[in-house]
């Protein structure tokens, strides 16, 4: 996993907007996700922009294309991010607020001699 | 009117094959026949419109056709774009005569469309306005 380029990846924000997309409906063509992009974001983006833009997420190891028939289909590839999180991440977050204030209520119950 | 618009083409591989499809699985309605050289002068027009715009069957031989069809069916682009009264329906209906979508109804803001492959070397799309 190379972290430097998962980070760069999903460092912009058009980025991060395709792979909303490929969650609401996985294995696009470059044609509906640039009609998606576009009409529901009003972002002005070309075919080639957004083609430049797949090929890095897919150097990142976030998207894979598969051909059907003569076409390229777009899916998303979420275990980077599962690996991002396991490796990375997750040691400096500590644990979520909710188990944490859990133990703490733990805690105080067996100082209140529970 | 000073100018108005006749007809329109998709460029396809083969006009027996193409004829077949857009007319007897599509639904429209042969207009002109009409032999031209090596090929035919062939449109077809809208179902129950017989002198609306005509879709011109037009053989793709220029040697730049082909590689230009394969990039727009690559990337999932349309040749074209009709228009369907609903979307859903008509991808029930072609999907079950074995028509291949690339993408199945989708509704993006004022449209629902779909996008299948014509069997000719191009992709179609259908769309509905809401």
């Amino acid at each position: 996993m190379d972290l430097d380029r998962l980070f760069r990846a999903l460092a912009d924000p058009t980025r991060r907007r395709m792979l909303d997309e490929l969650t609401e409906r996985d294995g696009q063509t470059l044609f509906e996700l640039h009609v998606r992009l576009v009409s529901w974001h009003g972002a002005s983006l070309s075919r080639q922009a957004l083609s430049k833009h797949l090929q890095l997420l897919e150097e990142a190891g976030l998207v894979r294309t598969e051909w059907r028939w003569r076409s390229k289909h777009h899916f998303l590839e979420s275990s980077p991010l599962r690996q991002m999180w396991d490796v990375w991440m997750r040691p400096l977050a500590g644990p979520p607020e909710r188990e944490k204030t859990d133990a703490d209520q733990d805690r105080r119950d067996e100082r209140a001699g529970g | 009117m000073p100018i108005k618009i006749v007809v329109t083409s998709v460029l396809v591989d083969d006009q027996e094959k193409a004829l077949r499809f857009y007319r007897d699985i599509l639904g429209f309605e042969l207009k002109h026949d009409i032999p031209l050289g090596q090929h035919r002068w062939l449109t077809l027009t809208s179902p129950g419109d017989p002198d609306g715009v005509e879709l011109l069957l037009e053989p793709s031989e220029h040697p730049a056709a082909q590689p230009w069809k394969d990039a727009l069916v690559a990337d999932g682009i349309p040749a074209t774009s009709f228009g369907v009264e609903d979307v859903h329906a008509e991808h029930q209906r072609l999907s079950a005569l074995g028509v291949a979508f690339t993408q199945p109804p989708v509704h993006l803001g004022p449209v629902s469309t779909a996008v299948f492959d014509d069997s000719c070397g191009n992709l179609i799309q259908i769309a509905q306005r809401h």
